[in-house]
């Protein structure tokens, strides 16, 4: 979560939710959460466990449509 | 009976001697949804801002302050939209307990002067973001 906070800062664009899992079944069950920590983003790419920076920042210029770097 | 431990008040004051703003925490809360999980979360919510005098809660209930939900998305409970000087899109669904709850007290001194900790590179190539980015961070407090 700490990096998605810090990016929720960092833009007006993004948003970052803490969802506890536990207390959200229904919610973790909808997005197929079998393994914490799991983030999805815009519904449209999701991993399990954490990434450094810069794979998380790919993930969301992916799922946002932007053109990734590559390297 | 407290949540928090003085341990755990000693190691947050500290942190929060980095607090550079105002921050106002907003819970909302349902207790005909869920009362046990609100109450706590509540509790848990109001011990943290007692330990620095720059942060302020808010209760609201999503039911009777619906326009206030929609604006901040909330949809529920219990939620807790962390914001300083402007909202910036900082949420946490259930109890910030465990693991989310370094996370929480982190996410109030970064609100608390907008400043991301974050590599020069990131920051360059969140700002050219066209649409909209929504990131669901699940996780279990052990």
């Amino acid at each position: 979560m700490r990096l998605a906070q810090h990016m929720a800062i960092a833009s007006e664009r993004v948003t970052a939710t803490a969802i506890e899992a536990t207390e959200f079944p229904e919610l973790s069950q909808a997005y197929r959460v079998s393994a914490v920590p799991k983030v999805v983003i815009n519904d449209r790419v999701e991993f399990e466990g954490a990434l450094p920076e810069p794979q998380f920042l790919e993930a969301v210029l992916r799922a946002a449509g932007e053109p990734v770097r590559e390297g | 009976m407290s949540i928090l431990q003085p341990r755990d008040e000693e190691a947050v004051r500290k942190e929060f001697q980095r607090i550079a703003g105002p921050v106002k925490l907003v819970v909302f809360s349902q207790e005909l949804v869920a009362q046990d999980l609100c109450r706590q979360n509540e509790q848990l919510i109001k011990e943290v801002a007692a330990l620095s005098d720059r942060i302020s809660v808010e209760v609201l209930n999503p039911v009777v302050d619906r326009e206030r939900a929609a604006a901040y998305g909330i949809e529920d409970v219990p939620a807790t939209v962390v914001e300083g000087a402007r909202d910036y899109g900082v949420r946490f669904l259930g109890i910030p307990a465990g693991y989310e709850f370094s996370n929480l007290i982190d996410s109030i001194v970064a609100v608390s002067s907008g400043e991301a900790s974050l590599m020069a590179e990131t920051k360059s190539s969140l700002a050219t973001l066209a649409g909209d980015v929504e990131i669901k961070v699940f996780s279990t407090p052990t």
